[in-house]
C-alpha cells in the first residue's frame, strides 16, 4: 500500500496541461508546405509517393498521404517542407488538399467547420464507438493513447463506449474491406440519432497503402455522411483531440 | 536430396530447391521433426495449372533453414494430412486447402483461416463459419466479436462454457482479411511503406524483414551504422510495446496504479522513436539499402538518458507491482500453457519462452549486429499469465542493455552512410526467406522471384498465425472473465493473421 502510495507521489502529474497549446517534438511530420517558386517540376516527388497523395499540380493531398517524408528527403530543391504542426483535422474532404497557398493559419481558418447543432448536442460529452475496420493497431494504439494519463481526453468529456447502443458516433480507423464491411454497418445503425461518423487515420480517409487492394469494399462511406476527417499514419493523439475539440467548439 | 539448406537472409535459386512426391516430403518433415526442426513456411504457389507447394523447417541450433517441395498437378486435389502427425502444422495446412482447394485428408478441424480474397470456393462467407457446438444441460455458448468492447482490432471468439468455466475457445479470425501479400506482389517499387503496415506494432520488426529480403535479393549490403540502428529501433519497440503490455495486464486486472505508470512511461519510449524518425512508431526509418535517419551525439545521450529513466520507472512499479499479493494472485496459475503444449503446437516468440522454450530468432537465425552480439535468452518454465507478464519484464532489462551496448558502438561507425543506393535488379528465379524476432516472435517473409527479377510470390508469416491457437489451449478449464487477462498476456494481432 506505501509502496503504491510512493509510486503514485513519484509519477506526479503526468497530464498535458494544455492539450490546445501542446507542441510536438519538431521531427514530427506534420502539416506539409509547398514552395512553388523553387519547385523546378521534375516530378520525383510524384514517383516516390507511396500512396498517390501528390497531384501533378504538387499539390498534397492529406487525406491519401501516410506521412513517410520520402518526398520531402527526394525533392532536390526543398520545395515540400512537412511542419510539426499537428491541428490538421478537417471537416470537408476538399480541405485536406494543400497547395502552394496554403499556409498554416490558411489552413486552420478553413479545416474544421463546426456547428451550433453539433455544439449543442455533443458539446459537453461526445460517446464514440470504434470500430476497426482493417486497422493495422496503429491508429487503434493511438485512440488508446487518447485515454492514457499524459493525454487524457475524457476530460473534456470525450470517451470511448464499449457499446454503440451508448455512442453518439462512430470513431472508424482501416481502410474498410469485404470481410467488415457488414459488421461495421451493423454498428452504425446500432447507434442512436442524431449520430456522427470520424474517420481516423489515412487508410479510413482513402484507402492509405491498401488503396489498391481487391478487398476494399467503401461503399459505406459513400452511403452515409463523414463529419470529420483526422489524417495521420497513425494518427498522433493530439490531432485526434485537438480535431474534436475543435468540431465541438 | 530431400532439402536444400538455406539460411536466413540467404538467396537460393528456385531450380535447385528439390521437387519430391508428397509422401516422400510427409515422411521427411516427419523424420526431420524427430531431431527438433519446426515449420517456419508452408505455402503454395500457382505454376501455371498445378500448385507447387513449399515447405521450410527452421533447424534452430545449426541456424540453417531446410527447403523443399511438391508440385501437385491440375487433377491432384488432395493428400494425407501432415497435421494428423504434427500438429504444428494446423494453421498451416488449413492456410494451404482455403487458398488451393487440396484436401489435407485427416485434418481435425479443416476451418477457414481468413476468409482471403483469393479461397478457392468463394460460396464460403464469414458470417457463415462451421462453430463446433457442444450439448448438455449446464452448457452454454458466449459469443464476442467481431467488434469488442474495447479499441482493438476486430475477431470474433466463441466460448463454449460450463457455467463460468471455459471448455473451449473457437478463435475465428479473417475479418482483417486486406490482401496485404498480393500488394507486395508483382509491383515495381519497394514497398517498406507497406510492410509497416501489415502489423501496425511491429511497424520496425516487419520492415526490417521485409527489408532484409529484398537487400538479399538486390544483393547489397548496408552500413554498419544502418544496421546498428535497425537493431536500436527493432530494441525500442520491443521495450515500448511490452512496457504497455506491462500496463495494459496491470489494467485487466484492476490494478490502475500499474496501467496509468507503465502508460505514461511507454510514452517517454515511443516519443524517443519519434525523436529519431518523426513517428511514434519508428514509421518512416527503416528504408530498402538502410534507414533514413541518423542518430547523432546529442541525439544518443538523449536516448542513453531517457532509457535511464525509463528503467528506473519501469524497475519502481514491477517490483511494487509484484510484491502485491492481490495481483500475483491473478497472474499466477492463469491461463497456463505447459511446455510441451507450446512445443506440440508450434509456439513462437515471448509466449514460447514464457513456456520453457528456447526459441528466440534474434540468437537462433541471427542477422547483422546481432551477429556480433551475443547474448542469453530470456526463459521462464511456469507457462502461465505471470511468466508471460515476468519475461516483459525482463525482455525490457535485455533490450536497455543492447541499446547501451549499441549506443557506445555508433560513435565507431559514425561516417558510414545511411541508405546504400543501388542499380541492382532483384536477382531473378531465386527465393529468399527473412526471419526477424520482433517483440512478439518471429516474422518470416518468403519471397519468390521470377525470371524477370519480379516478386510473383511474397509470402508473410506473423508470430500471431502460430500463437492465436495457443491463446485457445491456454484459457481452457479458466473462468471465462480471466479471457481479457489470458488474451492480453499474448496480445496477438488480428491483421498480422488475417493479412
Amino acid at each position: 500500500m506505501f509502496d503504491t502510495l510512493k509510486s503514485r507521489i513519484y509519477q506526479g502529474d503526468q497530464a498535458i496541461p494544455d492539450i490546445e497549446k501542446a507542441v510536438i517534438d519538431e521531427k514530427f511530420r506534420g502539416l506539409p508546405l509547398i514552395d512553388r517558386q523553387s519547385c523546378s517540376n521534375c516530378n520525383e516527388c510524384i514517383d516516390v509517393c507511396p500512396t498517390n497523395a501528390i497531384n501533378q499540380d504538387i499539390s498534397i493531398d492529406m487525406g491519401k498521404c501516410i506521412f513517410c517524408g520520402d518526398c520531402e528527403r527526394k525533392c532536390p530543391n526543398n520545395a515540400i517542407k512537412f511542419t510539426n504542426f499537428h491541428k490538421i483535422s478537417s471537416t470537408s474532404r476538399e480541405s485536406l488538399i494543400i497547395d502552394s497557398n496554403t499556409t498554416q493559419e490558411s489552413f486552420e481558418s478553413i479545416a474544421v467547420k463546426s456547428t451550433k447543432e453539433i455544439k449543442k448536442l455533443f458539446g459537453k460529452s461526445l460517446k464514440l464507438r470504434q470500430v476497426s475496420a482493417g486497422g493495422c493497431n496503429g491508429c487503434e494504439m493511438e485512440l488508446n493513447a487518447c485515454s492514457n494519463v499524459n493525454f487524457d481526453m475524457g476530460r473534456f468529456g470525450i470517451d470511448i463506449t464499449a457499446s454503440p447502443r451508448h455512442a453518439d458516433g462512430l470513431i472508424i480507423t482501416g481502410p474498410v474491406m469485404e470481410n467488415m464491411a457488414k459488421a461495421l454497418e451493423d454498428a452504425y445503425l446500432s447507434v442512436p440519432d442524431p449520430k456522427i461518423i470520424i474517420l481516423t487515420g489515412t487508410c479510413a480517409i482513402s484507402g492509405g497503402v491498401f488503396q489498391k487492394s481487391d478487398v476494399l469494399k467503401r461503399d459505406f462511406l459513400e452511403k452515409y455522411k463523414v463529419d470529420l476527417y483526422i489524417p495521420g499514419c497513425p494518427v498522433h493523439p493530439l490531432t485526434v483531440i485537438n480535431g474534436i475539440l475543435d468540431f465541438l467548439k | 536430396m530431400k532439402w536444400i539448406i538455406s539460411k536466413n537472409n540467404q538467396v537460393i535459386s528456385l531450380n535447385e530447391i528439390p521437387v519430391l512426391g508428397i509422401d516422400e516430403l510427409r515422411n521427411e518433415i516427419i523424420k526431420q521433426y524427430k531431431t527438433d526442426k519446426r515449420v517456419v513456411g508452408f505455402f503454395g504457389c500457382a505454376e501455371y495449372s498445378n500448385v507447387r507447394l513449399y515447405t521450410i523447417l527452421a533447424d534452430d541450433n545449426k541456424s540453417e533453414l531446410l527447403i523443399s517441395s511438391v508440385r501437385f498437378m491440375a487433377g491432384e486435389k488432395s493428400y494425407p494430412s501432415i497435421t494428423k502427425d504434427i500438429s504444428a502444422f494446423q494453421m498451416f495446412e488449413r492456410e494451404f486447402y482455403e487458398e488451393f482447394g487440396i484436401e489435407p485428408v485427416g485434418h481435425p478441424w479443416l476451418k477457414p483461416v481468413r476468409y482471403s480474397k483469393n479461397r478457392f470456393d468463394k460460396t464460403q462467407k464469414i458470417e457463415n463459419y462451421p462453430f463446433f457446438k457442444m450439448d448438455g444441460e449446464e452448457v452454454h455458448e458466449v459469443a464476442v466479436g467481431p467488434i469488442h468492447a474495447g479499441v482493438i482490432e476486430p475477431g470474433h471468439f466463441r466460448f463454449m462454457c460450463n457455467g463460468e468455466k471455459v471448455y473451449h475457445l473457437e478463435i475465428q479470425l479473417g475479418y482483417q482479411h486486406r490482401g496485404t501479400e498480393s500488394l507486395f506482389e508483382n509491383n515495381n517499387n519497394f514497398a517498406p511503406h507497406l510492410a509497416e503496415s501489415i502489423a501496425g506494432d511491429t511497424v520496425i520488426g516487419h520492415a526490417i524483414t521485409y527489408s532484409n529480403a529484398v537487400e538479399a535479393l538486390l544483393n547489397i549490403k548496408i552500413s554498419d551504422k544502418a544496421e546498428l540502428i535497425r537493431v536500436l529501433a527493432l530494441e525500442l519497440e520491443r521495450i515500448a510495446v511490452h512496457i504497455g503490455d506491462l500496463g495494459a495486464i496491470s489494467n485487466d486486472i484492476g490494478y490502475l496504479m500499474g496501467n496509468s505508470v507503465f502508460g505514461a512511461t511507454r510514452t517517454l519510449v515511443i516519443n524517443t522513436l519519434l525523436s529519431i524518425c518523426g513517428s511514434r512508431f519508428g514509421r518512416g526509418l527503416i528504408r530498402v539499402g538502410g534507414v533514413a535517419f541518423d542518430i547523432d551525439i546529442e541525439l544518443s545521450e538523449k536516448i542513453s538518458k531517457t532509457l535511464d529513466k525509463v528503467l528506473k520507472d519501469v524497475d519502481k512499479m514491477t517490483e511494487t507491482m509484484f510484491s502485491s499479493a492481490s495481483v500475483l494472485s491473478r497472474l499466477e496459475k492463469t491461463g497456463t500453457l505447459s511446455m510441451e503444449k507450446a512445443k506440440m503446437i508450434g509456439l513462437v516468440g515471448i509466449a514460447t519462452r514464457a513456456s520453457g522454450l528456447s526459441l528466440d530468432a534474434r540468437a537462433d537465425h541471427s542477422w547483422g549486429w546481432y551477429k556480433k552480439f551475443s547474448f542469453d535468452k530470456e526463459i521462464l518454465e511456469s507457462g502461465d499469465v505471470f511468466a508471460r507478464t515476468h519475461i516483459r519484464y525482463k525482455e525490457i532489462k535485455q533490450s536497455m542493455n543492447i541499446i547501451k551496448e549499441l549506443l557506445n558502438q555508433i560513435q565507431d561507425c559514425k561516417e558510414d552512410i545511411l541508405l546504400v543506393k543501388s542499380k541492382n535488379q532483384l536477382l531473378g528465379n531465386s527465393m529468399v526467406v527473412s526471419m526477424v524476432e520482433g517483440w512478439r516472435g518471429e516474422a518470416v517473409h518468403t519471397a519468390l522471384t521470377n525470371n524477370e527479377g519480379q516478386i510473383f510470390r511474397y509470402k508473410i508469416k506473423d508470430p500471431s498465425f502460430n500463437n492465436w491457437y495457443g491463446l485457445a489451449l491456454a484459457v481452457r478449464n479458466n473462468g471465462i472473465s480471466d479471457f481479457p487477462l489470458c488474451n492480453k498476456s499474448f496480445n496477438l494481432s488480428y491483421c498480422g493473421n488475417d493479412l
